[in-house]
């Protein structure tokens, strides 16, 4: 992983965080886009001091096109190509399918589904030039299953995964691999908040008999991105406890 | 922008060497850029986004004339001076 440059969407908290702080901790420099640009720059400049490596923290709203080109524009220069994007930057916005307003709806796909074709479409024109490189898509295992309060985000998911498919076989002659993760229930600030009922159904779902941690779904983007995949393209794995099967 | 026949045709060459991975003598002007340069599908898109880009021009999504190099050269000699 040394040397490489590495790009993560929504990287500047959450599951994106863990992913960015172990890609960094493998010896890869270390983009953030976010929309969150204080906290993107904020995140970044940790890294850089903990883990010694290049990093930028950007503006980029992946769902318009421009902002992406302009923050690849940018990193291009900076760091004279990339060799990893992970497709992280993701929204919810639950309620059930009768009562989901338009704009809710809207939202989640335009982040979720047509932001990861947007960074894709951008990033991948640069590894396609060079012949390499790995594409990282985070998707959900409630795009494998359905989710009842998710319609759209799980419309959205499933798309992810449909999209992964497609990328690999459209980039797979010059060498660019495209592999998503579905993370299944993981401990973040929002499970945090709930009830230890809630959490004991969660929990009795899960063959493994607890929820995951961010740490977990990074390691399996680290494989997938890092050489050690470099048999594997197209695939969706799936970091759940074993929910699905 | 105006530029010569012959201006847009050593773009075009230089381009297309660069993409295809091929020689300059291997690039005449009726050659074709599948069959006789061994382009695929993505090359041929490449390709596209590549005289796009040098040219600053647009060329359709569906623009099937584009088949050689001469007519790539017509085509977008055309564009640019049109």
């Amino acid at each position: 992983m040394r040397g490489k440059t590495a790009v993560i969407t929504g990287g500047a908290r959450g599951i994106g965080e863990s992913i960015a702080k172990l890609l960094a901790k493998m010896g890869a420099n270390i983009i953030i886009w976010d929309v969150l640009e204080d906290q993107a720059r904020a995140t970044a400049d940790a890294i850089a001091r903990n883990h010694g490596v290049k990093t930028l923290g950007a503006a980029a709203d992946v769902t318009r096109e421009a902002s992406v080109e302009a923050a690849l524009d940018a990193a291009v220069k900076e760091f004279g190509g990339i060799d990893i994007l992970v497709n992280n930057a993701g929204v919810t916005r639950d309620g059930l399918l009768i009562r989901m307003k338009e704009e809710d709806w809207d939202l989640v796909l335009s982040i979720n589904l047509k932001g990861v074709w947007i960074c894709t479409k951008a990033v991948a024109r640069v590894m396609l030039k060079a012949r390499k490189g790995s594409i990282v898509n985070i998707a959900s295992v409630v795009g494998v299953m359905g989710n009842a309060g998710q319609a759209n985000y799980s419309a959205s998911k499933a798309g992810v995964i449909g999209l992964t498919k497609t990328s690999a076989r459209e980039f797979a002659a010059r060498g660019v691999r495209v592999n998503a993760v579905a993370p299944g229930f993981i401990r973040t600030a929002m499970t945090d908040k709930l009830s230890d009922e809630q959490r004991g159904r969660l929990q009795s779902m899960i063959p493994l008999g607890e929820l995951g941690t961010p740490d977990d779904v990074a390691d399996a983007v680290a494989f997938l991105a890092s050489d050690r995949a470099r048999y594997i393209t197209g695939q969706t794995i799936n970091i759940d406890g074993g929910m699905v099967m | 922008m105006s530029m010569s026949r012959d201006e847009i045709k050593e773009k075009v060459i230089d381009i297309t060497c660069d993409q295809l991975k091929v020689s300059r003598d291997q690039v005449k002007n009726e050659s074709a850029f599948v069959e006789d340069l061994g382009a695929d599908s993505l090359d041929i898109a490449e390709l596209v986004m590549e005289f796009e880009d040098e040219f600053d021009l647009e060329i359709p999504e569906n623009e099937q004339g584009i088949r050689t190099v001469n007519a790539a050269v017509d085509f977008i000699y055309g564009k640019v001076n049109g």
